[in-house]
């Protein structure tokens, strides 16, 4: 079984997160950059779904230079090779212009039985990238997943949405998965070690034929005009008991419409 | 966040390759996940045997144990990759750094050392995965400092061993499957492979501790031990083989001990930021701020001198009297850091809430154990005299 993981590498949300001025875009350089922590249950699912069938892991993403790092955390965690899309002209890209080179890139792997992603990115956080991802493909979809199974080319999920629901569909499949799904496991000393030795491939925009108007800030369907830092967080409101604590607490929570 | 971390001022994650961080990043995780909530109640009723086992299990799964070890299921790391998974554990808790120093350097090295092909084989993979623990008995009731004079005897009876003695003080002892121990023979010092199921061993716990208390400390008692002929270590003879195994122990400390420091001044940190005095914040007034600044240049200072000692331990050029001076300098530090961080929280500080007290504690002890610091001022002192004030 070949399991492609898309892993992607975010802003240390510990950090403070800044804007290029001139575009906008997310600053991904001066940064301290991690891979994305719902990724990691990706990852995890991946390895243990290729333990038991003797499967390999590739994990790929898009994205600047530094973006390696988080192919590099997966193979610490135990994959078995990377694979790097990175090119300049892909600045600024949005998911559609994300999802095709994704798609490009699958493709060129080739004769990948499942490609698992996480529920959503820790920055963008728009998780739009897998059903994109299965249409261009013509990949089963299956999203927001806290169980799973494959037994030969079936693949057997619960789906933790609304509703919770139990749905099967064939390989190849995308599954993303939910921080419901397992205890992602920490790299140990030996497979930091191994990393260093494991194939991580470089791919440009033409090693996929993808050219470079379609992708990037320009060929986005949307665009940033402006960007304002979130408000101070207020004190929050006290709430003294004198013998009403409990009717002042339950009116609080329905002026904010929770209860 | 930057603001707070007080062993950033200096830059010294630069001196770190990327494996390096990657193992340290892992081992603090693993403190933050599997010590940091847990280890106030472990000091407050002591360690019990089950979650010992528990721990050694997850630190094998990780690779901790014997990590600077080649082969036999061990990891195989740098001298300074060790170093700092030490670090990081005594950030968490000097016991659970004892825990991991004591398995890896003293039971598993003496082993890998100075033990047979056969040895090595049936007891370094299970150590190193946190299957079987080990101790390391050379400390008597009556022998610490000086343990050339010790009376634990092993004589010979046909081409068995008999194995008569105490030891005390032995980290890990109580839940230990496989003891290290040292004893006089009719050839000098020698080692010995003590299945703890073996007739006539018994290992109970110390307990009213005052230190130390998320780490089993044991007696050892030999009563007729008898063990086979290849029991013993057959590559160590006299004392030169349990020192050597210290000086491995030790090198772990000197980082240890930054780590401790290194919580400490982190918790204090953010207690004086959040602590309002006279109608400003702790941290605010130039007392305060004195402090700060000179624990954070002493842990710096002492983080530098542990990866000076690393990188020499990694050429294969480090000098016990050079583990003698880190080990000094940076225990006898990390406790004054301890303590001085104690005064800024005040009353919060002597509780378990806050770990500066704990670690404080936890410091009397590794200032004492693998050579107290009086001895290691005898040995630096030799060292520029040339002269011997042992005896
Ligand atoms: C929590 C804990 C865990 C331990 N774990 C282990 C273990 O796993 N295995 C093990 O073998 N041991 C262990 N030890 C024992 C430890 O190594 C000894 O306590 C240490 O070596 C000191 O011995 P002592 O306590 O007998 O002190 P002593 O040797 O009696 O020393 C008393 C005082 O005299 C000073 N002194 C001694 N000799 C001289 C001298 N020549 N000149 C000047 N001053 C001197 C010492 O520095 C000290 O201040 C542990 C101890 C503790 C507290």
């Amino acid at each position: 079984m070949k399991i492609v993981v898309l892993v992607k590498h975010v802003p240390d949300a510990a950090a403070d997160r800044t804007f290029h001025e001139a575009d906008h875009t997310t600053d991904r350089v001066g940064v301290d950059g991690i891979l994305s922590e719902l990724d990691e249950y990706a990852v995890e699912e991946a390895l243990k779904l290729a333990g038991s069938e003797s499967g390999e892991v590739i994990a790929l993403t898009m994205g600047p230079e530094g973006s390696a790092d988080a192919i590099k955390r997966a193979l610490q965690m135990g994959a078995d090779s990377g694979v790097h899309v990175v090119d300049d002209a892909l600045h600024g890209s949005d998911a559609l212009a994300t999802s095709h080179v994704l798609a490009e890139a699958i493709g060129k792997i080739g004769e990948v039985d499942l490609v698992l992603t996480g529920m959503a990115s820790t920055d963008g956080g728009m998780s739009v990238v897998p059903a994109m991802l299965a249409e261009r493909l013509g990949f089963a979809h299956i999203g927001f997943v806290g169980e799973m199974s494959v037994d030969g080319g079936t693949v057997r999920a619960r789906r933790d949405s609304d509703v919770t629901e139990t749905v099967e569909a064939a390989t190849p499949a995308i599954v993303s998965v939910t921080d419901q799904i397992n205890e992602p496991r920490y790299p140990s000393f030996k497979g930091i070690m191994a990393a260093k030795k494991k194939p991580v491939e470089s791919w440009s925009l033409a090693d996929l034929g993808v050219a470079a108007e379609q992708v990037g800030l320009d060929a986005a369907w949307s665009q940033v005009q402006s960007v304002t830092k979130r408000p101070e967080r207020t004190q929050g409101e006290v709430v003294t008991d004198d013998g009403d604590g409990g009717i002042k607490l339950a009116e609080f929570l329905a002026s904010r419409k929770f209860i | 966040m930057t603001a707070l971390n007080p062993l950033q001022l200096l830059g010294v994650d630069h001196l770190l390759d990327d494996e390096e961080k990657a193992i340290q990043e892992t081992v603090r995780r693993f403190v933050d996940d599997q010590v940091r909530p847990h280890v106030a109640e472990w000091y407050e009723h002591e360690l019990d045997a089950d979650t010992v086992r528990q721990l050694a299990r997850e630190a094998g799964k990780l690779g901790l144990l014997g990590m600077h070890l080649e082969g036999y299921g061990c990891a195989g790391t740098n001298a300074v990759s060790y170093g700092l998974a030490c670090l990081e554990l005594e950030a968490g808790d000097s016991g659970v750094r004892s825990l991991v120093s004591v398995q890896g350097s003293l039971a598993m090295f003496a082993i890998w050392k100075f033990g047979s092909e056969e040895q090595k084989q049936r007891w370094l993979p299970g150590m190193a995965s946190g299957e079987l623990i080990g101790c390391f008995g050379l400390t008597e009731p009556d022998f610490g400092s000086n343990p050339s004079a010790m009376r634990t005897r092993a004589r010979r009876d046909g081409s068995d061993w008999v194995l008569d003695g105490t030891k005390m003080w032995i980290t890990n002892g109580t839940v230990s499957d496989v003891a290290i121990v040292w004893a006089q023979t009719d050839d000098g010092i020698r080692g010995f492979v003590v299945p703890t199921d073996t007739p006539g061993f018994s290992a109970p716990s110390i307990s009213k501790k005052l230190s130390l208390r998320a780490s089993v400390t044991s007696e050892l008692v030999l009563d007729g031990v008898r063990l086979p002929a290849d029991a013993v270590l057959p590559e160590a003879s006299g004392l030169r083989g349990p020192l050597s195994c210290l000086n491995e122990a030790r090198f772990g400390i000197v980082f240890g001990a930054v780590g401790a420091a290194r919580d400490c001044l982190h918790a204090t940190l953010e207690y004086a930021r959040d602590r309002e005095v006279f109608g400003k914040p702790l941290s605010s007034f130039q007392l305060t701020q004195a402090k700060l600044a000179d624990m954070t240049l002493e842990l710096q200072k002492g983080f530098l001198l542990a990866m000076h000692l690393g990188r020499l331990k990694d050429d294969e050029r480090l000098d016990p009297r050079q583990v003698s001076m880190g080990k000094l300098n940076n225990v006898r530090e990390a406790l004054g850091i301890a303590r001085e961080c104690r005064t800024i929280l005040a009353a919060s500080g002597i509780t378990l809430e806050y770990p500066v007290l704990r670690h404080a504690n936890n410091l009397e002890s590794v200032l004492t154990y693998e050579g107290t610091s009086e001895i290691h001022q005898l040995v630096i002192g030799q060292a520029l005299t040339g002269e011997s004030a042992f005896a």
